[in-house]
């Protein structure tokens, strides 16, 4: 089935997701969608398959004109989308999820189901258990599930989204053979991807996006300068740098070894001093949020040791973790950082250490004041935090911090601010820096990471580069690694499966 | 500022006009005259010093009821289980005075050891609660309703097995305590000083321990987003457990009050509903301990004032509960359309 996207457009609040993106995609073909994180790629397939009503644009199929209200009506049209995480029942049998989507009526012909289930499943040498439970199979299993739903829903546009996240290279392998035979039979196989080499082998043709729109295409061969180019814009000169990093070491981590259920980040080993920026790239779930939250205590790490301060801290709790001067500042601010309702003066009053039984409120509001003047935060003590804007917000939290801080953590400690809250709170940490706090820090924007770190570790699916000079990288460079080229051809391909 | 308070004052009297205007229909509805309907509920509670001093002697227990669930709001949890902590607080209560009624310790000390051992019983059927919250994931409103199941059926082995009525086995309760056991009354009425006192110094504990402590800072600082104040510090589960804890410890007065000064035996509904209707008080109150008093002494006068109504108009006197349930309703459904209309302008 051809596929022809007109001048998308989608905007969430402030942020345009897809400013006006048109594409044609012809039958029969398998079409790469490349993009950093944020880029509009997910949006863009969710308008596609119905997730998500466009507020503007119009999807023709064959050259006729359609309009989707809900997955339902999308895969009634023919284009079915597999997301990145499952959408299926995890308490179900692999049969039933099978069921679940068709339209069939009250009572379901099992049997007939069944032999299609396995003739379809032979199709694509796919060895799947109908009476199985979904808990029980691997993310490829599952993946190979809903392809198999999908097709047998009378899919003729299919959506991967992500695909290759969390299995293992056997599975992929089967995966793309599959995808092949798709494309073979005259299906249009869409493919949407942050990693360049994938994208390289199994696409034929490939639209890249950023930050909303439409920025290239390109066709078999590729040169990865160029796809990696206009992924991440051209490089910017990066200012001046300020490093203050101390000899003395003040976090040292030794073969750290975190997982989840999708990644495993293995043997880490990293000595961090004080007053050092250490920045963490990668696409957003390579490992490198997952490594942040266990130095923090936050998550339980799987082998080796944290050592704070001198101090194994190893299996240890946040709240002991806090006591020996490390601090978590998370991206969700009104999620995980503060607590809407209440006020700034409440949040001050919270963060102290707590002196006797009742609240002495003039100083705590006293407190507010002066670090609201000292932050520079648009608000006054009676405010509630939700009131603030998100600027305001990310000043409030770093305002909240205790004096003197070992080691800070933070996850995109910038994103979604206007420039002037970017420098101002980049200040505000260096300040830090200069009093001998280390700081660790996740982002997707690799110009702050080449600005502010001294240091960087590369995260690809859970695979980490050892620490790199910040100074000697490019954008371009960087660029590469997250996106899985130039790594070492590395040894442990097996960590996946 | 003024005017938007006004304002809200406006839709609140609203959501009062609304909620008797549907219980008048329902009057209707069922072929009885609103107007004597209200009439003999008002009559029922306030017409004499017996009436007068029932309110009072049910409004102490829903006072104590109130300020537990306010402090466990506060954390963001619905302790439905409540009730069974009520109850458990009644059966240790009735367990203390039945051990000690016939030694030779002076009552008064004997009604002391019980009220303890109802704030005891209380507050171990809310730590079960909490345990199962904290550790085993188990939601708090499954578990207590759960809970609430257990405390009445414990209730009744007890009163019809080992503490059953010489000769008689009844569900209507144990054997009567002696007057020495039933808390000190004002003469000719049923209503106890010491019960009132205690709910009244509870209300006043709570409203200064959420509005003035760090504890209870802390507490809503959880109940309004747990994983910030966990970040920020706060021992979380150990301040769940700790809300938990203190409203056990209230419903278990609640239960003693029960046991001693009101029923002086253990009876299998001897909550009185009271676990529940705290909740609706503090709903119907917006959380806001500083209304407690007077909502839950209106509440308790709907209550009292209901009990006449099956012999004066043949209604039954569930309809004081209808009238309070319909008013709670009635109050959640305006706030939320007054919060819905100020949002979108």
């Amino acid at each position: 089935m051809n596929v022809e996207l007109k001048d998308i457009q989608k905007t969430f609040g402030m942020v345009h997701a897809n400013g006006g993106i048109s594409l044609k995609i012809p039958a029969g073909t398998i079409q790469g969608i490349l993009g950093e994180n944020g880029a509009g790629k997910s949006t863009l397939m969710k308008i596609l398959s119905g997730f998500i009503r466009p507020d503007q644009g119009e999807i023709l199929l064959d050259g006729h004109t359609v309009s989707i209200h809900s997955p339902a009506d999308a895969i009634r049209l023919g284009v079915g989308m597999l997301h990145q995480d499952p959408l299926d029942f995890p308490p179900l049998r692999v049969i039933e999820n099978f069921i679940l989507g068709s339209a069939g009526g009250l009572l379901p012909d099992q049997g007939a189901v069944l032999r299609d289930f396995k003739k379809l499943a032979g199709q694509f040498g796919f060895s799947l258990d109908p009476e199985a439970y979904v808990d029980s199979l691997t993310v490829g299993e599952r993946q190979q599930l809903e392809i198999l739903r999908l097709i047998w829903l009378g899919a003729s546009v299919m959506i991967f989204d992500e695909p290759t996240t969390g299995i293992s290279t056997a599975q992929k392998m089967k995966l793309f053979a599959a995808l092949c035979l798709l494309a073979e039979q005259g299906k249009t196989v869409l493919f949407v991807s942050h990693k360049l080499d994938d994208v390289e082998g199994l696409c034929s043709r490939v639209a890249v996006l950023r930050q909303g729109y439409l920025v290239g295409e390109a066709k078999q061969p590729y040169s990865t300068k160029k796809l990696v180019e206009m992924m991440f814009g051209k490089t910017i000169s990066v200012g001046g740098r300020k490093p203050c990093r101390a000899d003395k070491v003040t976090v040292n981590l030794s073969k750290l070894r975190v997982e989840d259920y999708r990644l495993k980040v293995r043997d880490v080993n990293l000595d961090v001093h004080c007053g050092e920026v250490i920045g963490l790239a990668g696409m957003e779930g390579s490992g490198q949020g997952l490594f942040l939250r266990a130095v923090g205590g936050m998550t339980h790490t799987v082998g080796g040791k944290i050592l704070i301060d001198g101090r194994d801290l190893t299996g240890r709790s946040y709240q002991t973790f806090k006591k020996h001067g490390v601090a978590f500042l998370p991206a969700a601010r009104l999620e995980e950082g503060l607590v809407p309702g209440l006020t700034l003066t409440e949040h001050f009053i919270l963060a102290e250490e707590a002196k006797g039984f009742f609240i002495n409120w003039d100083k705590g509001r006293l407190l507010a004041q002066e670090r609201i003047k000292e932050f520079d935060v648009r608000g006054i003590p009676a405010n509630t935090v939700e009131s603030l804007s998100g600027g305001n917000q990310q000043r409030a939290l770093l305002a909240l911090l205790r004096d003197s801080l070992n080691l800070l953590l933070l996850e995109h400690p910038t994103r979604g601010l206007d420039i002037e809250s970017v420098i101002y709170i980049w200040n505000k940490l260096k300040e830090r820096c200069q009093k001998g706090t280390a700081i660790l820090f996740v982002s997707s924007d690799l110009e702050e990471i080449l600005q502010y770190s001294d240091q960087v570790l590369v995260f690809f699916s859970g695979k980490v580069t050892p620490p790199l000079d910040a100074s000697t990288l490019t954008t371009e460079k960087l660029g590469e690694l997250i996106g899985g080229k130039g790594w070492p051809e590395s040894t442990d391909e097996g960590k996946l499966a | 500022m003024n005017k938007i308070r006004w304002l809200n004052f406006g839709f609140q009297i609203g959501a009062v006009i609304l909620a008797l205007l549907f219980t008048t229909v329902v009057l209707l509805m069922a072929g009885a005259p609103p107007l004597q309907a209200y009439l003999y509920i008002i009559k029922g509670a306030l017409s004499s010093i017996t009436n007068i001093s029932n309110v009072l002697s049910a409004w102490a227990p829903l006072l104590l009821t109130t300020s537990g669930v306010l402090i466990t709001f506060a954390a963001g949890l619905w302790n439905i289980g409540i009730e069974g902590q009520i109850m458990v607080g009644a059966i240790f209560t009735t367990g203390a005075l039945r051990l000690l009624q016939n030694s030779t310790v002076p009552s008064g000390w004997i009604l002391l050891i019980g009220f303890l051992a109802g704030m005891a019983g209380g507050a171990l059927w809310a730590a079960l609660a909490g345990v199962l919250k904290t550790f085993g994931g188990v939601n708090e409103i499954f578990g207590g309703l759960g809970l609430n199941f257990v405390a009445t059926a414990f209730a009744l082995y007890l009163i019809i097995g080992p503490w059953k009525r010489p000769g008689i086995a009844s569900t209507s309760g144990t054997l009567m305590f002696p007057d020495k056991l039933w808390l000190p009354t004002l003469p000719k009425v049923q209503f106890s000083v010491w019960a009132l006192g205690l709910g009244i110094l509870v209300v006043i504990l709570v409203y200064f321990l959420l509005r003035g402590t760090h504890f209870g800072l802390r507490l809503k600082a959880i109940g309004k987003n747990s994983k910030a104040a966990l970040l920020m510090g706060v021992p979380t589960w150990q301040y769940v457990m700790f809300a938990f804890l203190l409203c056990g410890v209230f419903a278990g007065l609640a239960g003693a009050i029960q046991v001693t000064s009101v029923y002086h035996r253990l009876t299998p509904a001897i909550s009185s509903g009271y676990g529940f209707l705290g909740l609706m008080v503090a709903m119907l109150i917006n959380y806001q301990a500083i209304w407690a008093a007077p909502v839950a002494l209106f509440f308790a006068a709907l209550n009292i004032g209901g009990i006449q109504l099956p012999i004066v108009l043949k209604l039954d006197s569930s309809l004081s509960g209808v009238l309070q349930g319909i008013l709670v309703l009635f109050v959640l459904l305006v706030e939320g359309a007054r919060q819905r209309l100020f949002r979108k302008r």
